[in-house]
């Protein structure tokens, strides 16, 4: 981390994006987190991406957890809302937060200790409901904040530090969140922000649950031959199954065609999603093949990378709890409270 | 030769069932129908933690002059569950009676002296009139429901309208009920003679209604204009939330789409409940959930979390047998403690004691102004006894000039107008600071919510005299709360005395009577009933003006005395700790009792007998 705060002063010739905004106006405090830290990457990707879609830094609520990852939120959309909460349960306060103002974007922060050990429970009951939310782990194999104890993503038999084995079998966030119904999987690689921006734009475009397991080295604990968490195993093991192309609102389709072929996925708004893909038998839209696939490269010691899993036409909490359009923080008296007439025949049937 | 009782609407029947025989519909039936003749009752059902096959109670206390707290003892026990035959019958009062199925013979000394048997060949009947074993169970209920009535003067009327009333619509269900009530009442008018006991139609009911606390809540809420409940099930507060469910179903569906005014989340543990509860309340809705005691429990890191980063939240906390499961279907006032000091450090919060389902219905909305308003989580301490048994109480009463509370927010005209804004900036000089909801202005009033320590403006420090200012200012802003919490209710005892009694929430039910009948016996005490935490100053000058103050609870280690003690620098020696913690509601009789044996004991006598 520096010491030095950012110059407030934006060069006149940055360019802008719809709202006339530029890529400062997305940015937030400076990061606080180790030089070099893959978190720090994954911020800058998500500034990125909101400054491309255009998307009002103020409507976007940043919450998270405890631990190196749930920092993040500070450093990126300075101008929104955040709420560092309890470690583990980032996910009941976003399902909160989203069911009263259903008018926001909700970007959830995590990491591995956060999602995969204490909020387990928590991870798996939100990607069961659907809340419409980007739901993104910082995944670095290791406790950050109090010094390089192995986390449950840890792979079996990976290296710590100071030399430690690991002996238990990890969990991997990726196939819990498709068994458990997430409608948007995807995972990325903190060092490949070619990748890594379109992902996060095509989950912030998606109704319902977006998560997006992020592979994000740490450099102070879990960056040492031995880990298959450091920058050299991951780009050594990066299985990439296809490149995605965010395409708002129907713009026209380049003509260029990869090997695997293109699959198209519409988005709600009418934007659209185009996958290159890299691997010609894997599809995204096959949950049964997708899980098989990640198994079978798991097994391999392979990192696959990639939009793994999108529904077609998702529905979201708000679908399931059937609330009203306007966001139930802003219903009026009126609405809410029946009246003295009403309490007179509530009375009245029980007197 | 015992007498046998002889009274006449004042006395009380017990119902010994067991759990899941469909007594409590033909129970609950006679109690409705006592009402109907303008008679008051308190009518508690005692439960065990079981679905079917567990003895349960249902005890009714007919009494005319109002009281709503447990008497203590029984005049009339229907003894229909031969597993707890022993004790049910030790409970009979000398002169009492006793109601049982005689289709079995039972030797003689299986029955007391002084008490009148009433038997009744209730299987036979059951037998010789049905076929289906399952409307032998059932109707059975009924016959005796109808033999009670013959014996205690019911009309017969009143119970055939309530029968059709609960019916309506399902023609044979009428019939087939109304015929096996009629069976009973005929079989006692043939075969029985009249008893002591006996109900009397009068108009001493007028407009109250009979109704569960939970449920009264749940409307509170409605009325608070909560519209996110999250909440997982637990005893005794389940039926709280699915009350709110019930009444959101019929006052917050838009009319034009059919479109909810509200979110219901039933989550997967109590911690994902107050989770969703503080996200939602940070985020500008009325959040809410419900639990007891094993909740708030679990709820402990989530409650800091919405102390220190000042989020409003209600909890509504049905109190039940504690600790760990301890006795989740029996009822207690033992979650004070855990509440008041909710979480790690130094917290302290917000609690409102509602006595009835009438205040649980006016604490219910209120907690929602009061969490706004103070920026804080706020407890509705309910118990079992309030929460899950009907209780007859006022009407609700709703003042359409309400304006619903949403306390300091900033909006985007006021950051417009150039409004200073600072999440934790002392403003007004209340410790009450100022908040924005998200995404309420492109440039202004954004900050950063976290549970570790800030400065005014909402950036992260660790700076120690920040810290410690922020601390200073919850502090104020907890004062501030103590003019605005429900004032304690204070009455002077008929004569002048040095003595007192505190109480709070359903305690009250059994202290009402209990302080009137021991003024009959010459001990006069000055009364406050406590509605909330903090304390406002009258509690302490109250007992500041007695030289002592029963403090009367349902726990064992006197945790109201404690908070008193901790809170106001109350000289403990005065205040005199009455308890009762076997997660029955206590009664009169143990209330009178104890306060008069200690009254002795601290020589606590009237001041006139002292002067003189």
């Amino acid at each position: 981390m520096t010491y030095l705060t950012k110059p407030k002063l934006h060069h006149p010739g940055l360019p802008t994006n719809t709202l006339g905004l530029t890529r400062r106006d997305y940015e937030g405090a400076v990061s606080t987190l180790c030089a070099g830290c893959g978190h720090d990457s994954i911020s800058a990707a998500i500034v990125q991406a909101f400054f491309e879609l255009s998307i009002p830094p103020h409507r976007v609520a940043k919450l998270s957890g405890i631990g190196c990852s749930s920092k993040t939120p500070t450093y990126f959309l300075g101008a929104g809302h955040g709420f560092n909460s309890v470690h583990g349960r980032m996910p009941s306060v976003v399902t909160g937060a989203a069911l009263a103002n259903r008018d926001l974007i909700y970007l959830g922060v995590s990491g591995d200790g956060d999602s995969a050990s204490i909020g387990l429970g928590q991870f798996a009951h939100i990607m069961r409901r659907g809340v419409n939310m980007v739901y993104i782990v910082e995944n670095n194999g290791v406790y950050g904040l109090t010094k390089g104890q192995f986390s449950a993503t840890a792979d079996k038999g990976s290296k710590a530090k100071r030399g430690a084995v690991n002996s238990d079998e990890p969990i991997d966030l990726v196939q819990l969140a498709l068994v458990l119904g997430a409608s948007f999987v995807a995972r990325g690689f903190s060092g490949d922000k070619g990748q890594l921006v379109p992902l996060i734009k095509a989950a912030v475009e998606h109704k319902g649950i977006a998560f997006i397991d992020i592979v994000s080295p740490c450099v102070a604990f879990n960056n040492h031959p031995g880990s298959t968490k450091s920058y050299d195993y991951v780009r050594a093991h990066n299985e990439a199954v296809n490149r995605l192309d965010f395409v708002p609102h129907r713009e026209p389709i380049e003509a260029d065609v990869p090997a695997g072929g293109v699959q198209n996925v519409m988005l709600h708004d009418g934007g659209m999603l185009r996958l290159r893909k890299l691997h010609a038998e894997f599809d995204a839209r096959d949950k049964v093949s997708a899980l098989a696939y990640l198994e079978a490269h798991r097994a391999m010691g392979e990192v696959v990378t990639g939009l793994l899993y999108v529904e077609d036409e998702p529905l979201d909490l708000h679908d399931a709890q059937n609330t009203v359009a306007v966001p139930l923080n802003a219903l009026s008296d009126a609405e809410l409270v029946p009246g003295s007439a009403a309490l007179a025949r509530f009375n009245a049937a029980l007197a | 030769m015992v007498k046998p009782i002889a009274r006449i609407n004042d006395f009380v029947v017990k119902f010994a069932n067991v759990n899941g025989s469909g007594s409590a519909s033909a129970n609950g039936l006679f109690a409705k129908a006592v009402l109907k003749m303008g008679v008051p009752v308190a009518a508690r059902n005692i439960f065990p933690s079981n679905i079917q096959g567990l003895p349960t109670w249902y005890e009714v206390r007919v009494v005319e002059a109002g009281w709503r707290g447990r008497r203590g003892g029984v005049d009339l026990m229907v003894a229909m569950n031969p597993e707890t035959w022993v004790e049910d019958n030790l409970e009979i009062e000398p002169g009492g009676y006793l109601f049982y199925d005689s289709t079995k013979p039972l030797p003689p000394s299986k029955f007391r002296e002084d008490v009148t048997v009433i038997g009744m060949p209730l299987m036979e009947i059951c037998n010789a009139t049905y076929s289906d074993p399952r409307q032998r169970q059932l109707f059975k209920n009924i016959i005796y429901l109808g033999a009670l009535a013959g014996l205690l003067a019911i009309e017969p009327d009143v119970i055939e309208t309530l029968l059709t009333e609960q019916y309506k619509g399902k023609q044979p269900l009428q019939e087939s009920n109304r015929k096996a009530f009629r069976l009973g009442f005929d079989y006692a008018g043939a075969n029985f003679e009249t008893i002591g006991l006996r109900i009397e139609r009068r108009d001493k009911v007028g407009n109250r209604i009979f109704v569960d606390g939970n449920n009264a809540a749940a409307l509170g809420a409605v009325y608070g204009g909560a519209t996110v409940c999250a909440w997982y099930p637990i005893t005794p507060s389940s039926s709280l939330a699915e009350s709110f469910a019930k009444h959101c179903e019929r006052y917050r569906v838009d009319p034009a789409t059919g479109k909810h005014r509200y979110a219901i989340v039933q989550a997967e543990d109590e911690l994902a409940s107050i989770g969703i509860v503080i996200g939602g309340a940070w985020n500008g809705a009325r959040a809410f959930t419900a639990t007891a005691g094993p909740g708030i429990s679990l709820m402990q890191e989530f409650i800091g979390l919405a102390y220190f980063a000042e989020i409003p939240a209600v909890l509504f906390d049905v109190q039940r047998g504690s600790p760990s499961t301890g006795m989740p279907t029996k009822t207690q006032q033992a979650d004070l403690l855990i509440c008041a000091y909710a979480s790690h450090g130094d917290t302290k919060h917000v609690l409102l004691f509602p006595e009835d389902p009438k205040e649980c219905f006016e604490m219910g909305a209120l907690a929602f102004d009061l969490a706004d308003r103070l920026q804080t989580p706020v407890f509705v301490m309910l118990d079992l006894d309030i929460g899950m048994q009907d209780w007859l109480t006022d009407p609700f009463v709703w003042d359409d000039s309400h304006e619903l509370d949403r306390g300091k927010v900033m909006t985007a005209a006021d950051l417009d107008a150039g409004k200073e804004f600072g999440r934790y900036l002392d403003v007004d000089g209340d410790g009450v600071p100022y908040r924005t909801y998200p995404g309420t202005h492109p440039k202004r009033g954004g900050y950063f919510t976290r549970g570790t320590s800030k400065d005014a403006y909402a950036r992260y420090t660790e700076d120690g005299h920040a810290y410690a200012e922020n601390m200073q200012r919850l502090l104020r802003k907890f004062e501030s709360a103590k003019e605005r919490v429900p004032a304690p209710m204070i009455r002077r005892a008929t004569q002048a005395t040095r003595a007192g009694a505190i109480w709070y929430g359903s305690t009250g039910a059994a202290m009402a009577e209990s302080l009137a009948e021991l003024a009959k016996e010459g001990i006069h005490l000055d009364q406050m009933r406590i509605r909330a935490f903090p304390f406002a100053d009258e509690v302490a000058e109250f007992v500041a003006a007695h030289d002592h103050v029963f403090v009367v609870e349902q726990n064992r280690d006197a945790q109201l005395r404690m908070l008193l003690v901790n809170e106001c620098g109350i000289d403990p020696q005065k205040l005199i700790p009455i308890l009762h913690y076997d997660g029955n509601p206590l009664t009169e009789r143990f209330v009178t009792r104890e306060i008069a044996e200690k009254a002795r004991l601290f020589n606590v006598t009237p001041l006139r007998k002292a002067a003189g």
